[in-house]
């Protein structure tokens, strides 16, 4: 690692405002993929603002029904929460669908949604890549591609988002709220959260510079029956080749959303007015305008069949 | 093993930085802010509690918890694995919880109590899971085993907390310390020479017994 200096901050706003000020700055939460990248130099902040110990680990209701989740809340007691259990079980099944209990132990929920691509040509700093070090180029292009992005990719880069708990938030249609280093809040549709690479890829989100995430708020449990399937080249303890994250109602309609398949998690809201046809129709929508390698190509196949196993899961 | 490791200079610290680093570490600590960040060690204060005794001293801020535990504190029985989050060997728990160690830094853990294998139990005084490692046979080379008896002894409390797991059918049920959860919990901690049944063993036995 590079040498940092470190700094625990005292509210939201001035972790926010330290950001802006000091440079080469970043938060640490969690640290369970920000160290991760510092021991292989991918990431060399020059100051650490350890946001650890902000008081945002709760869960609480919302008035209009709905649960706040303080953006320090772990991803263990995230998926533990009776009421995510309860009412927005997609949520839970994804974050236990992911990394291990040590890591979730750890892991907040702010973080996660934070976390950087595994593209194995990401890691490597031997190669070029245009998300590690814009215009460099990308090996990942004509290299090992099989876990790699089939949609939404650029010809900058075919990296995915890694990660399972954010799949089922973009299904659940939850918001980022956010503090900026002038204390002004926002809010952020998912949806909206995550960005496509174009020739830009090294950018992931759209938050600003200093800017700060506070929680994510889901809006009021939408019932149905809440599945999260994963499938990866091991039972546990691996990144998705696919992950379908689906809500389905008793009279088959609903929502669904897939991991591991583009440089977010991929609904597409026209898709699901399908989904009482079956998975090919939805996969159809879902999947048009697919960019796959000749070693991915079977994700677009591996979507459909994910999205099938689930939907029969639904109807019981 | 001496206590006395109020502010010891880690022999990490002198052998990362030479010459320089030993310089460096002799400076004091207020001091720091005026060396450019990026440019030198940076070095922090931390106080913790570890196996029930308080320890203070300082670090680089680089030092991974597990780092601090191992070199600072002499506490080797915590091993260092892949270095990255994906093995497990050095599971602790904080303030009740496992975690990897290597993943976390000794300045983020300011106040916090660790418990390491040395604070489960010791030889003439084991832990449950210790001694059911031993009755089972747990373990082959036993690099890992600390971890994987610090992961055993979280994973029966998780169990018994209602955590659920990615094999949990009912979430809104309780968990039960079955063959299934415990294999799955565990998934974190990887054995190269292969013990899995038998650590499976002793962790159901002790789960048997607390049941």
């Amino acid at each position: 690692m590079k040498p940092f200096t470190y700094n625990r901050a005292s509210t939201p706003a001035a972790a926010a405002a330290e950001a802006l000020r000091t440079p080469n700055a970043k938060f640490i939460a969690g640290g369970t993929n920000l160290l991760d990248l510092m021991k292989l130099q991918i990431e060399a902040p020059a100051h650490l603002i350890d946001v650890g110990g902000l008081k945002l680990d709760r869960i609480e209701g919302t008035p209009d029904g709905g649960l706040r989740i303080g953006a320090l809340v772990t991803n263990t007691n995230l998926a533990s929460d009776t009421r995510v259990r309860r009412d927005y079980g997609v949520l839970s099944r994804a974050i236990v669908a992911g990394a291990s209990g040590q890591l979730r132990n750890k892991a907040t929920t702010a973080g996660n949604l934070l976390q950087r691509t595994r593209c194995p040509y990401f890691y490597d700093t031997n190669q070029p890549c245009n998300k590690r070090k814009p215009g460099s180029g990308c090996a990942a292009l004509g290299g090992y591609s099989r876990q790699l992005a089939v949609i939404g990719s650029s010809d900058a880069c075919i990296a995915t988002y890694p990660g399972d708990m954010a799949v089922a938030m973009r299904v659940l249609d939850a918001v980022v709220e956010t503090v900026q280093p002038d204390g002004i809040t926002r809010s952020i549709p998912i949806a909206d959260f995550h960005r496509l690479p174009g020739d830009t890829p090294h950018i992931d989100t759209v938050l600003k510079r200093g800017e700060l995430i506070t929680s994510v708020t889901l809006p009021k449990p939408i019932g149905g029956t809440q599945i999260y399937r994963k499938v990866r080249d091991r039972a546990s303890y691996a990144f998705a080749l696919v992950s379908v994250a689906a809500v389905v109602q008793r009279d088959g309609t609903g929502r669904v959303a897939v991991g591991g398949v583009a440089h977010k998690p991929w609904r597409v809201e026209a898709a699901e007015a399908a989904l009482p046809q079956g998975a090919q129709a939805v996969n159809a929508r879902l999947m048009a305008g697919a960019r796959p390698t000749q070693d991915n190509a079977f994700k677009v196949t591996l979507v459909e069949r994910t999205l099938a196993s689930a939907l029969a899961e639904a109807k019981g | 093993m001496s206590d006395s490791g109020e502010f010891d200079v880690s022999r990490r610290a002198i052998l990362a930085g030479g010459a320089a680093g030993a310089a460096v570490v002799a400076v004091p600590v207020t001091a720091q802010a005026a060396v450019p960040p990026g440019t030198a060690p940076s070095m922090a204060k931390v106080a913790m509690e570890v196996n029930g005794k308080r320890r203070a001293f300082v670090v680089d801020t680089r030092t991974t918890l597990l780092d601090a535990l191992r070199e600072n504190l002499q506490l080797t029985g915590t091993k260092k694995g892949c270095d990255h989050g994906q093995c497990g060997a050095c599971t602790v728990l904080v303030d009740g919880v496992r975690i990897n160690s290597c993943l976390s830094l000794a300045v983020m853990h300011q106040g916090d109590k660790v418990t390491t294998i040395e604070g489960l139990g010791q030889p003439d005084d084991l832990h449950p899971m210790q001694a059911a490692f031993i009755k089972h046979d747990g373990y082959q080379c036993g690099y890992c085993t600390p971890g994987q008896i610090c992961s055993a002894v979280a994973v029966l409390g998780e169990i018994k907390a209602g955590v659920p797991s990615h094999v949990t059918d009912d979430l809104t049920a309780r968990p039960t310390a079955s063959n299934d959860e415990m294999r799955e919990r565990m998934s974190g901690n990887i054995c190269r020479c292969g013990a899995y049944s038998n650590i499976l063993e002793a962790m159901a036995d002790v789960a048997e017994k607390r049941a």
